[in-house]
């Protein structure tokens, strides 16, 4: 049921698992019984090989249309929401609520904005389609040394199928956490750019507490300046398809990153997320982890976790890891770690990833001081949830979200 | 007074070789404020004798009964075991991430008591326990058992211990990995214990040296699934001189 590997220094180049994408068609020798080209109208055609060779553009056109085939989409339930993938969508302001905080500006600015496009482009059609169409950008801009939070709140965004862009900056040692609260109904398709400057010390949480109906594909685009740190944190919990992809460049010498994740889907909910950490200055550091708890029929959660290491990157210490707890039958989790290193001189690259049942052990042993079985299991998906929630790192946000775990759990004790 | 009654016990436990008899026989009475020791050489059944008694679904009993005061403790549900007052201090305790032990212990407690612990004492008695215990306050903030050396876990066992106020207690090799200024540490507590609220206890381990600072009234020797000798605590005294030996060489054959 799980699988963990570590990889030391000695490791020059591996890309381990689950399946690697399949050599290149010109390689494999002719003739031989069963091995051809695929029959699905690509001929010769080769995948990307390495994760920072993917195809990026911010024209839609340029995208063919989804499949379901695509290594960007094949986990996901492409046919309820071609509208965010194919149809036209609003690009215009909407609605938000904030509590005002000195130091952290926020204001609607045009697609002339300089930061536009700095911090990562589109690899899919979803995130093209909404690059397209935004009248104009959402931008949050962090100044000042000393600590501060800002919660920015969409609520009423409405079944519209809408495209939205936002640039999150925080300037040279800055420091500031930054909360983007999700909830209503939504059709969403969007980008969100992170940019932090030197020395910046940036935490970024996007909480999704959608409605059920509610479909929110969004992709982050983050590039990490010298010595600066981002904490980024995904917790979905309501929504009907929710996916949300953190895509984070270490950009500069020293940079460092924390990506957490939290994720809770009931029956029938998909909560996706593919995050990508690329390794693109020496010194630099990343640690991923994400945990999720699956319950009902057809609760479907994905996980990807890409790592590249790229060959300036010496010097570097990555670790990822994903873990699910899954409470009930009729139910998948999909975990898929992948690593790729492009240099020897590292000080740690590993990668973790289990999906299991409860710990039977654990059970057991909270069962014998007399604490019943039901109990018993909220005790333990509350405690694998909450080590993340305890590195977030905003008590207040930390108090919520445990309310609103003990809430998810309550749903549990009637099934 | 209460009494802990193990008659005829069988246990067997699946294994990949197929169904292992491991407990053949075991009879045992225990009545309230009664230490006794039960010692044995390695595979000899003890800790089985302990998860049976605590409910363990890996251990399978094939026929007896074990009753707490004329109850039988087989029908019970684990937790239901444990609030009709038995309680297991367990030889690995395993970690529970992201449940602190302030609130496993009130948990606990309130599921033993059927109702909440008052706050102001509950607070107080914990930390005079752990103060007791030589546990450092931010214990009490830590996960249950996680990053714990082997030490703190056992100190742990024993604050529940002391807190759950159980009639019976099964220690499953408690002295095991504890140097001897926790092991006094410990021994102290399960006495104090003992001295406040007259719990029976059944101590199991392998070596005689916890029986310097808790002294069994009775002494019980395990071999091959069955209880083979017993005496007082001089008999603890003659197998620190010559081991199991004598007991190992007509059992190794069948």
């Amino acid at each position: 049921m799980s699988a963990a590997s570590a990889l030391s220094k000695s490791a020059s180049k591996t890309v381990p698992e689950p399946s690697t994408p399949a050599t290149s068609a010109s390689t494999l020798p002719v003739g031989q019984h069963g091995i051809k080209e695929h029959s699905d109208g690509r001929f010769g055609y080769v995948p990307v090989q390495t994760r920072s060779d993917r195809f990026k553009s911010v024209n839609v056109a340029d995208f063919q249309a989804v499949t379901g085939r695509e290594a960007v989409w094949k986990h996901s339930p492409v046919a309820k929401f071609t509208d965010l993938t194919a149809g036209d969508l609003d690009g215009s302001r909407y609605l938000i609520e904030l509590t005002p905080s000195a130091a952290i500006s926020v204001e609607w600015v045009p697609r002339t904005d300089a930061r536009i496009g700095t911090a990562g482009l589109p690899e899919e059609r979803a995130a093209a389609n909404a690059w397209g169409v935004f009248d104009d950008a959402l931008a949050i801009t962090v100044s000042g040394e000393e600590a501060k939070e800002i919660t920015v709140t969409r609520s009423a965004l409405g079944n519209t199928a809408r495209g939205a862009h936002t640039i999150i900056e925080a300037k040279p040692f800055s420091q500031a956490t930054v909360i983007l609260a999700n909830t209503g109904d939504a059709r969403l398709s969007e980008n969100v750019e992170i940019i932090l400057g030197e020395s910046a010390n940036l935490t970024v949480v996007s909480l999704q507490e959608w409605d059920d109906s509610a479909v929110h594909l969004a992709n982050h685009f983050a590039s990490i300046g010298r010595d600066a740190r981002l904490k980024h944190v995904v917790v979905s919990l309501g929504g009907s398809i929710v996916r949300v992809n953190p895509s984070v460049r270490l950009a500069g010498p020293g940079s460092d990153t924390l990506l957490l994740g939290l994720y809770f889907a009931d029956a029938g909910q998909h909560l996706e997320q593919q995050v990508y950490v690329f390794h693109d200055a020496p010194k630099s550091r990343s640690r991923v982890n994400y945990k999720g708890a699956l319950q009902g029929q057809d609760a479907r959660t994905v996980w990807i976790g890409d790592v590249l290491i790229g060959n300036k990157a010496a010097g570097t210490d990555s670790y990822e890891q994903n873990r699910n707890l899954v409470l009930s039958e009729g139910t998948r989790a999909d975990s898929i770690p992948n690593l790729e290193i492009e240099t020897g001189d590292i000080v740690g690259a590993g990668h973790a990833s289990a999906t299991g049942r409860f710990d039977d052990e654990q059970l057991f042993y909270l069962q014998s001081r007399g604490i019943t079985e039901k109990e018993a299991r909220r005790l333990v998906v509350r405690g694998f949830l909450t080590e993340v929630v305890q590195q977030i790192g905003s008590p207040e946000l930390e108090a919520r979200l445990q309310l609103a775990i003990e809430a998810e759990l309550i749903g549990t004790d009637d099934k | 007074m209460s009494v802990l009654e193990i008659k005829d016990l069988h246990v067997s436990v699946e294994t990949d070789q197929g169904t292992k008899q491991i407990l053949r026989g075991v009879n045992l009475t225990i009545n309230e404020g009664e230490i006794h020791a039960i010692m044995g050489p390695n595979g000899s059944g003890k800790s089985t004798l302990a998860y049976t008694i605590a409910g363990h679904p890996k251990y399978h009993v094939e026929s007896g009964s074990i009753l707490l005061d004329g109850a039988e403790v087989l029908k019970m549900t684990v937790d239901a075991r444990a609030r009709a007052g038995l309680f297991l201090a367990m030889q690995y305790p395993v970690e529970i991430p992201g449940v602190t032990v302030t609130n496993f212990l009130r948990t606990a407690k309130t599921a033993i008591e059927g109702e909440a612990p008052p706050i102001r004492t509950w607070i107080k008695d914990v930390r005079q326990s752990m103060t007791n215990l030589r546990m450092d306050k931010t214990f009490a903030e830590r996960n249950v058992n996680e990053g714990f050396s082997g030490g703190e876990k056992k100190r742990n066992e024993i604050l529940q211990l002391e807190l759950l106020k159980p009639k019976f207690a099964v220690l499953d090799e408690t002295d095991s990995g504890l140097d001897v200024d926790a092991l006094k540490i410990v021994s102290e507590g399960v006495n104090r214990a003992k001295a406040n609220t007259g719990l029976g206890l059944l101590l199991i381990t392998h070596y005689t040296r916890i029986l310097r600072y808790i002294h069994p009234d009775f002494v019980h020797v395990f071999v091959n699934g069955r209880i083979a000798e017993q005496g007082g605590s001089e008999l603890a005294d003659r197998l620190e001189d010559e081991g199991y030996d004598r007991f190992l060489v007509p059992s190794n054959v069948g």
